[in-house]
């Protein structure tokens, strides 16, 4: 039983780091893969807001989120803008940046046990004879909360179907009179903040240091793969997969092992299956 | 009328001497023989002369350069044939893990571990990559970037092969200047052989493979089994350095999959010039040593790499090797036009 | 001309997401013969050859050689065997010499059979093939690079590409698209030459005119079905191709 809710908490979270990714590249087909970088980012921002500034936490928080945003948008941009298209060239500027962002920060001395975000309720209660804090409650609540609204606005929205139909073809959309870097860089944003979000919610849980930020990447990474970097249902299954997995393999193996499973679901499914479990873009095996 | 702005454009000219130079007519004069000469000479003799030259530390970087020069130099190879990767690590990291492990279970000197670990590392780098060689480039560039990152987590999980710890305490290379010799003289052939088979028929057929692969598709070549290749001959490179390093320590642990050593490599050839194998060169031959002088930064020394790959990667796709040769060859001249 | 079929299409169809490419499209080539295959632009013809030659893959239906079924086999695999085309979309090297672009298909493992030419010899046999293409040996021709060449040379570059394969089965994409008359005719006769050699070859070409002069018999293709076959005569007199062509009249 205990399996099943730890299961089911540590599937939202992987949902809820996946959202962001997700959003950027099925409104642009941008992979950042300095996602991880933002959501650490987003941490030690509002710890210098609270601890440093003094800045109130209902300031610090939403200000961090709005600040990661831009910087999405400004990386846009700024490094992106010329490597536009070529999916490789987007891969190892933003993977680059990311580690730069997450090196820096170690360098600083961004880690250890007095870097940590406060809680924001404490205490707990008890759900099927299960011990749970409050604050794992809130991150699952906000889980799915923002993925039932990913997945309203990317199906049943107009604006979020017409960014699908770009992402599937974006000369046409360009024709339309869409302007894609408007599109593109505004889907960094969203995604950036929608980074930054899963930071404010999950980073109390735990503390906070730059290998996190590689962790979250590979999540992001493994539950995109998994699920399809296409679907959003696809998404929602995968996070469940990979969560499960994660618990299972911490319970009977090990708790080391938690990372190792999304690290061998990605290579396997890429290996196996690229286009993923729900994903439409066969064209990922036809073709090389 | 109108008075036409006066505008000028650059033109590019080829140096006199280079002309001079250019065919069998280049016998008839020493200056034209140097002009010639001289770019391969220099570096090829500076290689060899350094590790007696230099001290101790310097000697040092200058091995530690080669090791990184290895690995650039195999990834510029799997990138002209269009397979991008960002896990040098996972190469580097088989060849040292296999000479580590038969140096500590067996025993055995670094004469027999390297051979086995170079080409036992090739084939091995080669067949685990080989179903992920049909992907676009942008996954299996994903696929390299975990690869070493897994088996580094397994190896600290598993406490397989001296887990977290390492192995330690292996078999050394011959003491002196000889050991540093050997990943020079390695490095130096590599070069040369790289450049030698990229232009030739089969470089040309791999260079194809990544400009069109439909066309040599439908021109009856097995592309995926030439990649294969690629992988091998690049893996064994890596394998190589993999092997050197655990020798020249005589240690191996969990590092060697480290994500710098999947960064640098690629920032050292996007530096000196994707494709030309020299630029690679160049490229290790430059971050290396400023790595290492700016030692005191610490971290801050990834964060510079890539840096230095993001401003390769947008700014300066033909890299510094291609604009030194321009240099060389040709010179400019504004010139008046209207 | 043999009479059996060597290569035979059977209830092939594909989809493209919603879209029916090709709907139950089946039809045989005999050994040696020459077929043209016609229709509107967007009737199939292209994705008829890219399923014969397994550039994608059927939806159903199957593709067989000589006895054996290639529905599934790799491009490679089915080039090597013997089955050549030409692209639409010429797919050269545009920053090697035109002799160059030859020596890929000269490197493969069909070739070493065929030719078993020793390593060094394929410069040679690559400039020899462009000069039976129309690229004069003795002129720089065959050394510029294939970027800098006109059209009509590209074209016929791209034909020695596939011709350098020593194929059993040339199939030709609109090969003489593009080319002025005098191109075309300076090329018609090369693909005679070859047909009376014993090529089997499948032509695909809009300018009707040539193809008629050359071919054996003659396949309509419209919205990704099979609407007439016959001799050009037979099929030109069919109504559903009138229909298809709206008002154009060829003199047969």
């Amino acid at each position: 039983m205990s399996l099943l809710v730890y299961g089911t908490i540590t599937s939202i979270i992987l949902a809820l780091y996946t959202v962001g990714f997700s959003l950027t590249y099925g409104i642009s087909g941008l992979a950042n893969f300095a996602h991880g970088a933002l959501y650490i980012l987003t941490g030690y921002s509002i710890w210098s807001f609270l601890n440093q500034l003094h800045l109130p936490y209902l300031i610090a928080a939403p200000l961090s989120v709005i600040l990661i945003g831009i910087f999405g948008f400004v990386v846009y941009w700024v490094l992106l803008l010329r490597v536009r298209g070529v999916a490789l060239a987007e891969l190892i500027v933003t993977f680059a940046a990311g580690v730069a962002i997450l090196e820096l920060l170690m360098w600083k001395g961004f880690y250890g046990i007095q870097y940590s975000l406060p809680l924001f309720v404490r205490g707990g209660m008890k759900i099927g004879g299960v011990a749970l804090d409050y604050q794992r409650l809130i991150v699952a609540g906000t889980g799915l909360l923002l993925v039932v609204l990913l997945y309203l606005f990317v199906h049943h929205t107009r604006i979020g179907l017409a960014f699908r139909g770009m992402a599937q073809n974006e000369r046409t959309a360009l024709s339309v009179g869409i302007e894609s870097d408007w599109i593109g860089s505004l889907s960094l944003a969203f995604g950036s903040a929608l980074a930054s979000l899963a930071a404010v919610v999950v980073l109390p849980l735990g503390i906070m240091e730059s290998a996190i930020g590689y962790e979250v990447l590979i999540y992001a990474l493994a539950v995109a793969i998994v699920g399809g970097l296409e679907s959003t249902s696809g998404m929602i299954v995968g996070s469940f997969m990979i969560g499960f997995g994660q618990v299972a393999a911490a319970r009977y193996i090990g708790p080391k092992w938690m990372i190792i499973v999304p690290l061998t679901a990605i290579i396997l499914v890429l290996a196996i299956k690229p286009s993923g479990l729900f994903g439409q873009f066969k064209e990922l095996e036809e073709r090389i | 009328m109108v008075e036409a702005e006066a505008r000028y454009r650059k033109k590019r000219l080829d140096r006199g001497i280079k002309v001079r130079a250019d065919t069998i007519f280049a016998i008839a004069s020493y200056k034209e023989i140097l002009y010639l000469i001289l770019p391969r000479a220099l570096p090829v003799f500076g290689l060899l002369i350094l590790p007696f030259v230099l001290t101790d530390y310097w000697g040092k970087v200058l091995v530690y350069a080669c090791v990184y020069g290895l690995l650039a130099l195999s990834w510029d190879f799997l990138a002209s044939c269009g397979l991008f990767s960002l896990g040098q690590a996972f190469f580097l990291g088989i060849g040292a893990y296999i000479a580590g492990a038969l140096s500590y279970y067996f025993h055995w000197s670094p004469a027999i571990t390297m051979p086995i670990a170079t080409l036992g590392g090739g084939v091995l780098c080669a067949a685990l990559l080989s179903p992920v060689v049909r992907l676009r480039g942008v996954y299996f560039a994903m696929v390299t970037l975990m690869l070493p990152m897994l088996l580094m987590k397994m190896i600290e999980t598993t406490g397989l092969l001296g887990g977290a710890q390492g192995l330690s305490a292996l078999k050394p290379l011959p003491k002196g200047w000889i050991g540093g010799y050997i990943v020079v003289l390695v490095f130096m052939t590599c070069i040369f052989s790289f450049r030698r088979l990229i232009n030739e028929d089969y470089g040309l057929v791999m260079k194809a493979i990544r400009d069109d692969d439909r066309a040599v598709m439908s021109a009856a070549i097995n592309i995926y089994w030439r990649k294969i290749q690629a992988l091998f001959l690049a893996g064994a490179t890596g394998a190589f350095a993999g092997a050197f390093m655990t020798h020249h320590y005589q240690f191996v642990g969990m590092s060697t999959f480290a994500l710098d050593y999947s960064i640098l490599p690629v920032a050292a050839a996007a530096l000196g010039g994707p494709g030309t194998f020299a630029g690679a060169a160049l490229g290790s031959m430059i971050l290396v040593p400023l790595s290492e002088s700016l030692r005191a930064l610490g971290g801050m020394r990834i964060a510079i790499y890539c840096g230095i790959l993001i401003i390769s990667v947008i700014a300066l796709p033909e890299g510094i090797f291609h604009y030194l040769e321009r240099k060389y060859h040709q010179f400019e001249r504004l010139v008046r036009v209207g | 001309m043999g009479e059996e079929a060597i290569l035979r299409a059977e209830g092939l169809n594909k989809y493209f997401g919603g879209v029916q490419a090709i709907a139950d499209l089946s039809f045989s080539l005999r050994n040696g013969e020459f077929l043209g295959i016609i229709g509107p632009n967007g009737s199939g013809k292209t994705t008829l050859v890219n399923l014969i030659t397994g550039f994608v893959k059927p939806s159903s239906g199957r593709v067989i050689y000589r006895g054996e079924e290639i529905t599934r086999k790799r491009p490679y695999t089915i080039a090597g065997l013997g089955i050549v085309r030409t692209f639409q979309m010429v797919r050269l090297f545009y920053n090697l010499p035109a002799y160059k672009n030859l020596i890929i298909p000269l490197s493969s493992s069909r070739v070493k059979r065929l030719r078993g030419g020793a390593y060094g010899e394929r410069d040679d046999v690559a400039v020899d093939l462009l000069d039976d293409m129309g690229f004069e040996r003795d002129s720089f021709v065959p050394y510029k690079l294939a970027g800098s060449l006109p059209h009509g040379y590209l074209k016929r570059l791209d034909l020695a590409r596939a011709m350098a394969l020593r194929p059993e089965v040339l199939i030709l994409d609109e090969l003489f698209s593009g080319m002025a008359m005098s191109e075309v005719a300076s090329t018609l006769p090369l693909i005679e030459k070859y047909h009376e050699e014993g090529l089997t070859i499948i032509m695909i070409e809009h300018r009707l005119k040539e193809l008629f002069r050359v071919v054996d018999r003659v396949l309509v293709l419209n919205y990704g079905q099979k609407i007439a076959e016959g001799s050009p005569q037979e099929v030109m007199n069919t109504e559903a191709v009138k229909k298809a062509y709206l008002g154009i009249e060829v003199d047969v």
